[in-house]
């Protein structure tokens, strides 16, 4: 059975190469590669599996899973601009993909061993865009 | 007749709450962590209201490309994908907070409000800015 909880946290980045031109970072990243930045309400929807507990009728603690999203992602990350303050956003471009996948890395480790496996990492950077990963 | 008619727009953009002649100390109890010095974004949902009288012909009350054009040369185009704080002259010195952005998103349209939509425009009669799904401002421009 999976298990899903959301969070939201508002940061701002740059989406440029520094290896290509300018010319070619506008055609790529659209107006993401504003030199100053833009920045987003990012909602990040994060999956587990397991089986559920008889005694306590749960997969897992949906507190503790929250707990975990905070001091992994939202602690670190809200308020925050991405390129600057939250590496390895400074060598990393954040797309929401990069991003995607950092979360993954960040929130598998807590989860090895417990009751539950992290399953799906979804992170929306626009109520019309959003990136899933699933760990490959 | 009339009615009242809203329409939706969005943007994203960076921005920093910071009042150059308070300390730190007060920056950060007034803003708290719309203070931290790099900035952070939001996406932001703007939300236009006018009011006036449906055209017999039309069937409108307003031509919604008309304020489409509008709304995306005098507002979209300025902040949307920008640090207001280095690309819009009007955050250089004033805090970009949700309320000022309303009266600045009021002026810039008011400007161009007659030569945009003809003489029989409606009126603006609000300016709504959500800057997260919890905060939003609403600038109610007629009683």
């Amino acid at each position: 059975m999976l298990i899903t909880r959301r969070v939201e946290f508002s940061s701002s980045h740059i989406c440029r190469n520094p290896l290509l031109s300018e010319a070619e970072n506008v055609r790529l990243y659209g107006p993401a590669a504003n030199v100053n930045g833009h920045g987003h309400n990012y909602v990040l929807e994060v999956t587990l599996a397991g089986d559920v507990d008889p005694v306590t009728g749960m997969i897992y603690d949906l507190k503790d899973l929250k707990d975990v999203m905070m001091e992994e992602v939202v602690e670190p990350m809200d308020h925050r601009h991405l390129n600057y303050e939250v590496p390895p956003f400074d060598k990393v471009i954040p797309t929401t993909e990069n991003l995607a996948v950092e979360i993954w890395g960040r929130l598998d480790r807590r989860f090895q061993g417990g009751p539950a496996r992290l399953h799906t990492v979804r992170l929306f950077e626009t109520e019309d865009t959003c990136v899933e990963y699933q760990g490959s | 007749m009339t009615v009242s008619l809203t329409r939706n727009y969005r943007f994203v953009a960076s921005h920093r709450l910071h009042l150059e002649q308070l300390s730190a100390e007060e920056n950060q109890r007034l803003f708290g962590k719309c203070n931290n010095p790099y900035g952070h974004g939001h996406n932001y949902l703007l939300s236009i209201t006018v009011k006036g009288a449906v055209d017999d012909q039309t069937g409108l009350v307003v031509s919604l490309t008309g304020l489409d054009t509008l709304v995306q040369r005098e507002v979209l185009d300025r902040y949307d994908h920008r640090y207001l704080n280095f690309d819009v002259p009007e955050f250089a010195t004033t805090p970009s907070t949700t309320e000022n952005m309303a009266f600045a998103i009021r002026d810039h349209l008011l400007r161009e409000w007659c030569s945009s939509l003809g003489n029989s425009a409606p009126q603006l009669t609000n300016v709504r800015v959500q800057e997260t799904k919890r905060n939003s401002v609403e600038l109610t421009l007629i009683d």
